[in-house]
């Protein structure tokens, strides 16, 4: 059905005429205008910063407006190690975003707690509390990288049906658009990490194949 | 100012104060004074205020954790054997237990001396972790008392704000003491899975 309608539109397409459905018109603005959340954590914001600025200009791709509160924003650009001090507080700065919104994991840190992780005190990946929609590896990832995640982003929201039982969580009145804020214990943070997002291994991506 | 030296001059100006001069046999020789607990702070006002040492500035202060250690020394003892009496070598063993160290580098602006290194050690690990704060006298020194209050669990009595200062105050480990281990569940299972 789907790749007839983009036959037929091409066809069209050929003779001067302009069709579209309203869901590509939809997602098509959508995905040009995602405003980031101005949040930066460490060494990898200063990448976030100059990925923003003229030499590599964000602004092309429509994410120039980064707002300085989560209220006005749809992507939250997690750009760094996360402290276990920090991670409920980014926990809360997600939750306080309105849907539809997005999460960038950047670098190596901010993935899975990078060279911190036998730390006492970092965050082994964001991914434990909120779902994470792009992961960029690297320490800290180049402004290109983030370039390459920002289209990745663009292309998962163009892909994005707003009907039919494959619509995304946003749309999903009985999914959860808020997630848990863990809250500092006597030995680490409590709970460690939230099934609801980071299910345990047996059902996880580690599947052990004997 | 050579350590005996400041040995001398301190134990000659406050009465009862006990020093040792650690040794540091490293090429730098950086030699550090230890004092007693009880009379560490006024040691601390001595040379802040003489006017031969002006100690004016704190420039770091540092924990260390010395853990259990277990001595083994060779000892010759006089012992029966086969009905003779000889000298046999023997090997004893013994505790030394373990204590919190904080470490304060002290230099002169004024006479540009220093570094000076101060040692104090507390009692043991465990219940006993008091010493005197030195922050009424080095204002440098507070942030970093309560970051060994926080790291290594050293109270610093007579501090006026001893508070966690990088972990959360619900936390009730000492991240960086010797015998710490982070908590396993945040862990385990992921990298167990990796590696199969």
């Amino acid at each position: 059905m789907e790749q007839d309608l983009n036959v037929v539109k091409a066809e069209l397409g050929k003779h001067g005429v302009f069709t579209t459905t309203f869901e590509d018109l939809y997602n098509w603005g959508r995905k040009n205008s995602v405003w980031p959340l101005t949040f930066g954590l460490a060494c990898c914001a200063i990448e976030m910063i100059a990925t923003t600025m003229a030499r590599y200009d964000l602004a092309r791709f429509g994410a120039e407006i980064f707002r300085p509160s989560p209220r006005q924003a749809d992507l939250i650009i997690v750009s760094g190690t996360i402290t276990k001090k920090m991670a409920p507080l980014v926990v809360r700065l997600y939750n306080q975003m309105p849907e539809p919104k997005y999460v960038i994991a950047m670098g190596a840190c901010a993935i899975s707690g990078g060279p911190f992780r036998d730390g006492y005190n970092v965050l082994k990946g964001i991914d434990r509390y909120i779902p994470v929609d792009v992961h960029i590896p690297g320490c800290p990832p180049r402004p290109e990288a983030l370039i390459h995640a920002f289209m990745t982003l663009q292309e998962k929201i163009a892909g994005q049906h707003i009907s039919g039982g494959d619509r995304p969580r946003h749309l999903k009145a009985e999914l959860p658009s808020e997630f848990d804020i863990p809250e500092y214990g006597e030995h680490g943070l409590e709970p460690a990490s939230n099934d609801e997002v980071f299910p345990p291994v047996q059902s996880g991506p580690f599947k052990v194949i004997q | 100012m050579i350590a005996e030296e400041l040995k001398a001059a301190i134990e000659e100006a406050v009465p009862g104060a006990v020093v040792a001069v650690v040794a540091n046999g490293s090429p730098s020789a950086q030699h550090s004074l230890l004092l007693d607990s009880d009379h560490a702070f006024e040691v601390a006002r001595f040379l802040r205020d003489d006017p031969e040492l002006r100690l004016d500035f704190c420039s770091n202060v540092t924990g260390i954790d010395w853990l259990d250690t277990e001595v083994s020394e060779k000892v010759k003892v006089a012992k029966l054997v086969d009905g003779v009496e000889q000298t046999v070598e023997e090997t004893r063993k013994t505790w030394v237990l373990g204590y919190l160290e904080a470490v304060y580098h002290l230099f002169s602006m004024e006479k540009k001396l220093g570094p000076v290194v101060l040692r104090m050690r507390t009692k043991d690990r465990g219940e006993y972790v008091h010493l005197p704060s030195l922050t009424p006298l080095w204002r440098s020194a507070e942030f970093q008392e309560r970051e060994i209050f926080d790291l290594y669990g050293i109270v610093f009595d007579g501090h006026p704000d001893l508070r966690r200062i990088l972990m959360w105050d619900e936390l009730t480990d000492h991240p960086m003491r010797k015998d710490y281990v982070p908590p396993a569940d945040d862990d385990a299972e992921v990298m167990e899975a990796v590696q199969r």
